[in-house]
This record gives C-alpha cells, structure tokens and sequence, in this order.
C-alpha cells in the first residue's frame, strides 16, 4: 500500500534538469502542489487550512496566463520538510470549499510556474474537460467554444 | 543454556561436531521463539507447553526470556502467555518460580528506568498470573467478560498446581533525572444509556472498558501517519461485535486529541482520521459524533480552555468537510448567552452567514474589512494625511524605501519638545507608515506580506528597537485589521520573522490596556502562543546548534558520521563555539524575560479584577475572571517544558506568598505536576 508520502507518478515536464535530479528534489523539498482548487478559494482559507499542518512559509496562488485570475491550483510552501509531510498524510484529499482537494510534492516554486500552461491560459485539465464545474469556470475550454458559436 | 556453556562442554570434541552443535542449539533456539511468538488464541497450549517442558533444562534461560519478553511486548496476548505459564507451572514448579522471580526483576528495572508502560504491563501480567492460579494475592479477581481466557478451559489442571508467592516489589528510590509522565485523566464521554440497542458499553470503572480502549489507542500510536489504514484498523477492531464500537472509538480519538497538557500527535491528524471514519462508516459515525459534539456543547461552560480552543478548532475544521451541514435549531439557545461566553470560531464567514438561520446573526462576526485612517475626505483634517496619500502614490509607482523615507523625513515630531531633545521614535511617522503599507496591501496576504518586506528598511529606520514604537506598530494594525482576525494573527506573525517587532513588544502590547476589551477573543490566544513557540523554536535551534557544534568539535573520528548527502564541515574553533553559546544564552534571556512579562501581566489583571470585587462586593467568579484563570493555566500547561526552566525566578519573583491565593494556586499546581 502506497504510504501517503510517496511520490506520485506525475513529472513535471518542464522541469530544467535530470531524472534524477528532479527525484533528488521531490525527495527533499517543502514545497507542496495543490489542485482541484476552486477558482473562488482565497489565499486566506488556504492559509487557515493548511496552517493546520505546520508554520507556511508561503503560498503562491496559481493564476490565469492572460488573466492573472486564480486558476484553481497553488505552492504551498512549509519551513520544513516535516510539516509539508504532515501535510500530505492528513490534508491530501479532504476538502477545501467543498472540493477534494489533491497535494503532490513539488521541486520548488520558480517565477513563471504560477502560471497555467493550458492554451486558454488556466490549467490543461481545464482545456479538455468534458464536465460542468461551476467552481472552475463551467465547462472546459474547448466544449465552451463549440457551444458558443452556436448562441444565436 | 547459553551457547558458551556449549562451547566449554565441547572442549574435548572435534571442532565439526562443535560447530554442528552449535548450529542444532540455534536452530531449536529460534524454533522455540517462534513457537512462542506465534502462540495465539486457537493454538494448542498444552501441546506447546509439553514441547516447552521437555525442552526446559536445555534452554530454560532463552524460554524464560522469551515468555517475559512476550508478556511485556504484546499485552493483547496476555492471557494467553499466562495460561501457557500456568500451564508450564503445573508441571514444573520451579519454572514457574523462576519465571515470577524474573517478571519482578523486570518490573524493577522498568521502574527504575522510568519505562512506565513496561512497567504497567508487567503488573498486569502479574494480576492475571493470580488469575491463572500461579501466584497468590489477597484482593479480588477482575471478573471481566470481553477478553478470551484460555485458562478457564484449563481450569482443572491449574487448580492443582501449587502456587507461588509475588515475592515483595520495591519502589526504586527517586533519581532526580527521573522524568515521570503527567499523570492521565481519562477522559470519558459516553455511558451505556447514550448507546443505541445493541452490545453493551462496558463500564466505566470496568477492566474491559480500560483494556479495549488501550488497544484502540495502540492501532491509533501504530497507524497514526497513514489515516485510512487507522480508520479501518479501528473499525476491524477483532472485539467489535461484543462493544458499541463507533463509540469507543470516538471516545478514544477525542480522548488523545484533548489529552492534556497536549495531543500525542498533531491536531489534524485526529480531524482527518474522524473523516476517514466518517466515510467508512457513513450510517453510523457521523451520528455518534453528533452525540459527542453535543455532549462536549453541555460541558463547555467548565471544559479546560485548552480543551476548548482545540474542540472549537476541530469543529470547524469538520464542519467544512461536510459542507457545514449541522442541526443548527439545537443550538439556538446558546444566542441567549452571555456575551462573554465562549463562541466558535468559524474562518468561512461568507459560508456561514449564508448558512447558519438568522437567529444567529449576532455571531455572525463583522466584514472583515480594513479601516483605513486617511481613507475618506473628512480625514484631511489628521496629522499627516497628506504625507499619507503622499506615500500611496509613492508606493504604488514602485518607489523605494529611500522616497518613502523621504516623504516621512518632513512629518513634524511631536514628542520633540525644543530643538535640544531627540526622541527615539516619531509617532505620527508611524502611524502614517502602517497605515498607508497595510492599506496598499489590503488585498491579500501575499499583498501585505511583500509590501512589508519591500519597505523592511523604513520600519528599520522610524521603528528599531524601541519598544514603544514597536508596540505603536502594532496598535496601528490592530486599528486597520480590528474585524479580520486572521490578518491580524499573520501580520504579527510576519512582524516577528522579520524582526520588525521583538516577543517581549507582542506581549506588552496585548496585556496593554486598549487591548483589555479583546482579551477573551481567541485571536489573542493564538498569537500569544505562536509568539512563545516562536521564542522556545529560537532558543531551541541555537541549542542545537551549539550541541552540534561540541559533538563535532569532540568526536571527529566517529564511525558513524554524516551521510554522503552532508558535505564535510571544518571543526568549529572554540571561539566560535563560545559566540554560539553566547547567542543562547541571549536567546534564552529573552524567552526568560518574555514568560515574566506574560506571567507578570497576568498577576496583575487578575489581583485588579479580585480587589475591585472585593471593594465593590461582587463575587469575583466571573465568566471573565474563570476564562482568565483559564487562560493562565493553558500558559503554564502548553509550555510546561520551558517555563519549568525559569520556575525558581518565577517563585522568587512573581509568584510569592504574598499573592491572592486563587492565582498562587496556578503556580502551585503546575510546580505539583512536576514535581
């Protein structure tokens, strides 16, 4: 059974440097990712919810390329590894806004990595999605689109 | 029989069969112990005790190991281990003895290692070796139902044999760097009348009631970092058909999470496992909960403050799990209270003023809005309104610390009293300078956090170390965050990290009379506690720090030094060792300083408020002066490890025999829990 600190499988792609480097910093980093955040939570309930976990350090929110409107995920970051550890056994997949959230270990927090990388702007989950989620703006990106030309 | 009265035997064999009977005595050795580690509640007791006896003159020592050991390390088993016992004591009688002698050898030497739960264990072997019929003892047996007793279907046989003696178990004298444990309360919630149709919930003077709860708090200690593992361990509990289980459980959770003076584990890892439960067991859990809460609601008026703030905590926190669904109309009554009575602290002020029925608007709290001084047009008439707006247009074309400062530099002074005087600080200066920042950064913390660190320099510059400016500091932010709490918990917090404000300023300024109407909101608790952990997180790093640097600077050559990921570091010379040691004890002169300060503080709100009633003829129970003494008592509880330090000045200097005996008696108590 996985222990909740493991890493997951997801690598983020636009790491700058090895494999193994990247692994070396997931294992030792403070810095957590957060998803599935509502485009509405506030840097304030995230301080008050994962303050429960230990001392944050920061939060950086994550915003809209274009917009620079949250885009429903952040980095969160503790002053040790320790507290980003309780982190991931006790806050990883409870609620926040009514919304599960989900927290992975992240490198470390660069400028520009605050920004979503979906075509649109926000997050490439939010481009493909085929759902309706009022927390995130409705439908994804690309199902807006062939539903908008259509209005009248 | 140790291997080396083999070896002594052997001396006229040949080194082969030596070393074959060697390796035959291993194999048997470790056949016996896993045997015996094996032994559950379906295994053939009188089988394993027959094998045992015929093996015991060969290696009597291991299995008396291995038995005393078991009773100690799996005290789920106890019974079975001691009808085994019993078993092997019917037929050797000196075994037996022996194996007593040598449980009271190890509860000599828990005790005097201070092995405290060794220790417990050991006499609750010894209380069923009376069961079993091994040993003898005046008082009465615990009849209990729940756990299985092997021994009772051996009844016969163990009837027979002949019983030992406890032979007589000393305390160990006191060693003064005994650490003793706190001693526990148990915390009790539910009685068999809260629990629905079904098994019974065993008393709560019962053995059983003690012995589950113990088991449920042992699946708790072992899978308390993996929460889904803990849910539905706890929920498989092997007994859970015979008890009210959901009930013991949350018994047992709430019981470690208002365990006093603090949790074993972090507070959210009891708020995450109740989820868990709560999701495993939807029909059931949440339910009990609700009971419990409503339980913890009745006794508030009379629970610990520690207690409560974390009871307050975690509900929140639960309830914003559960889409803050709650039967809200129970609780209507509680918008009769007192003013001063405790109330929730919920952060999702929009949440709840759309969800909770109007009759509770008078706990709905304010906006939470800043005030801004030299916000509207009337305000122009405020020293230094001009300079304010001055500085926002400053600030927001991304001017530096040296335009601000520059701005500031024309502000008159009002302390300067002639052209001779220089005073330390200049209060319009400040007034003007926090105001302004903190009201460009109103937008966010991160807004407010990166203007304060951007202009670092000018609270370097018009503040320093002078503690009335510094507490000047803080009274402006309290007048531009008074309804957003939270704000104000971070800013302090941010103000100390960056050394804006000293611990000893924080605690000044909220003991400080304009703070009196504050004093029983929680926000004051919370910093008053974030800046003594801050303190003793400081001191405590440097200590550190400076055994790190004497272990280094002694033992060099050691074979297990860092790992490979460490780089070498050269030996710290004794003078840095000595630089070291001098920031400690600095260090530990402020946290000194900072406990007399609160300490302090206290003694003298509590001895205004105890003459004044005296004076006045008022009984001085108050809801006000029962949530103070409260409120001392948590200082004293949640940092009883560091205030133990300074406790000799603390008697000498405060707390003397000359003080109003209800607030002594604080003292006094603390000094009894560690003494």
């Amino acid at each position: 059974m996985t222990a909740s600190v493991d890493l997951s499988s997801y690598r983020d792609q636009h790491f700058k440097g090895s494999r193994t480097d990247q692994e070396r910093l997931l294992r030792g980093t403070s810095t957590l990712y957060v998803g599935n955040l509502s485009f509405y939570t506030t840097e304030e309930q995230l301080y008050e919810l994962f303050g429960r976990a230990g001392d944050v350090k920061r939060i950086v929110m994550g915003l809209d390329k274009f917009r620079k409107t949250p885009c429903g995920f952040c980095f969160v970051e503790y002053f040790s590894r320790d507290d980003s550890e309780m982190c991931m056994r006790y806050i990883n997949g409870t609620r926040l806004d009514d919304r599960i959230v989900r927290t992975d270990w992240d490198a470390g927090f660069i400028e520009g990595r605050q920004y979503g990388r979906g075509k649109s702007g926000g997050q490439v989950r939010d481009e493909y999605r085929t759902d309706y989620d009022s927390g995130r703006g409705g439908y994804g990106k690309i199902v807006q689109q062939k539903i908008l030309p259509k209005l009248p | 029989m140790s291997r080396r009265k083999f070896d002594e035997m052997s001396d006229y064999d040949s080194s082969r069969d030596r070393k074959r009977r060697r390796t035959d005595a291993v194999e048997i050795e470790d056949r016996l112990e896993s045997l015996i580690l094996r032994v559950g509640e379906k295994s053939n007791l009188e089988g394993l005790a027959s094998v045992l006896e015929a093996d015991i003159n060969n290696y009597k020592g291991k299995i008396l190991k291995i038995l005393s050991d078991c009773a100690v390390k799996m005290p789920e088993k106890t019974t079975i281990y001691t009808t085994l016992v019993g078993l092997l004591n019917a037929k050797n009688y000196n075994f037996g003895g022996e194996f007593v002698d040598m449980m009271a050898k190890k509860l000599k030497e828990a005790l005097k290692a201070c092995m405290w739960k060794t220790a417990r264990y050991v006499l609750r072997f010894f209380s069923d070796l009376v069961n079993c019929h091994i040993c003898k003892l005046r008082s009465d047996m615990w009849q209990e139902k729940h756990i299985a007793r092997p021994y009772v279907a051996f009844d016969s046989i163990l009837c027979e044999a002949l019983q030992h003696n406890i032979p007589p178990l000393t305390l160990p004298p006191h060693h003064a760097d005994n650490t003793y444990p706190f001693p526990w309360v148990v915390f009790r919630l539910f009685d068999y009348t809260d629990c629905p149709e079904g098994p019974v919930l065993p008393g709560a003077h019962s053995i059983e009631r003690y012995l589950i709860e113990e088991h449920l708090h042992n699946i708790v200690k072992e899978y308390h970092l993996e929460r889904k593992q803990c849910a539905a361990f706890l929920l498989d509990f092997p007994l859970k058909h015979k008890i009210p289980l959901e009930y013991m459980i949350v018994e047992v959770v709430l019981a470690e999470l208002f365990h006093l003076p603090g949790p074993r584990y972090i507070e959210i890892c009891y708020g995450s496992l109740l989820i868990e439960l709560c999701k495993l067991q939807p029909a059931t859990m949440p339910q009990v909960l609700a009971q419990a809460v409503e339980l913890l609601f009745d006794r508030i008026d009379t629970m610990n403050v520690c207690c409560f703030d974390r009871f307050v905590n975690w509900f929140g926190y639960h309830l914003s799990n559960f889409q803050f669904k709650w039967s809200w109309d129970d609780w209507l009554e509680s918008s009769q209270l007192d003013p001063m009575h405790p109330r929730a602290k919920l952060s999702y002020r929009q949440r709840i003023a759309e969800v909770v029925p109007e009759q509770f608007d008078c706990f709905v709290p304010p906006k939470p809005e800043p005030v801004y001084k030299y916000a509207n047009a009337d305000a122009s008439d405020l020293p230094g309104a001009d300079t304010a707006h001055r500085l926002e247009s400053v600030v927001r074309s991304k001017g530096t610390s040296v335009e601000v400062l520059q701005a500031l530099g024309e502000l008159p002074n009002p302390l300067r009293e002639n052209d001779e005087t220089d005073p330390p600080y200049n209060p319009v200066q400040i007034q003007v300078f926090v105001q302004a920042i903190l009201h460009l950064g109103a937008k966010s913390f991160s807004h407010a956090f990166a203007g304060i660190s951007k202009f670092l320099k000018v609270f370097e510059s018009i503040v320093g170390n002078n503690e009335e400016a510094q507490i000047l500091v803080l009274r402006e932010m309290h007048e531009v965050w008074d309804h957003h709490q939270q704000m104000m918990v971070m800013l302090v917090d941010k103000f100390l990290r960056t050394q804006i404000v000293s611990c000893a300023s924080v605690a000044n300024w909220i003991f400080s009379k304009e703070m009196m109407p504050e004093f029983t909101k929680n926000y004051i608790w919370e910093i008053i506690h974030a800046t003594i952990r801050k303190m003793n997180k400081h001191v405590g790093r440097l200590q550190k720090e400076v055994t790190d640097a004497r272990e280094r600077r002694t033992g060099n050559d050691s074979d297990d030094s860092s790992s490979e990921d460490e780089e070498q570091r050269p030996r710290p010379s004794e003078e840095e060792i000595e630089r070291m040691e001098e920031k400690l004890e600095a260090a530990q002169a402020d946290q000194k300083n900072l406990f007399l300060i609160i300490f302090q503080r206290f003694i003298m709100i509590l001895s205004e408020h105890l003459v004044r009633c005296d004076t006045d003829g008022r009984d001085f129970n108050t809801h006000w002066y029962r949530w103070t003494i409260g409120r001392l008592h948590q200082i004293f509880m949640m940092h009883n490890t560091q205030v133990e330090r300074y406790s000799q000045t603390l008697s000498t200097l405060l707390f003397t025999q000359d003080l109003d005996l209800h607030i002594l008696d604080a003292f006094n108590q603390f000094v009894a829990l560690r003494s």
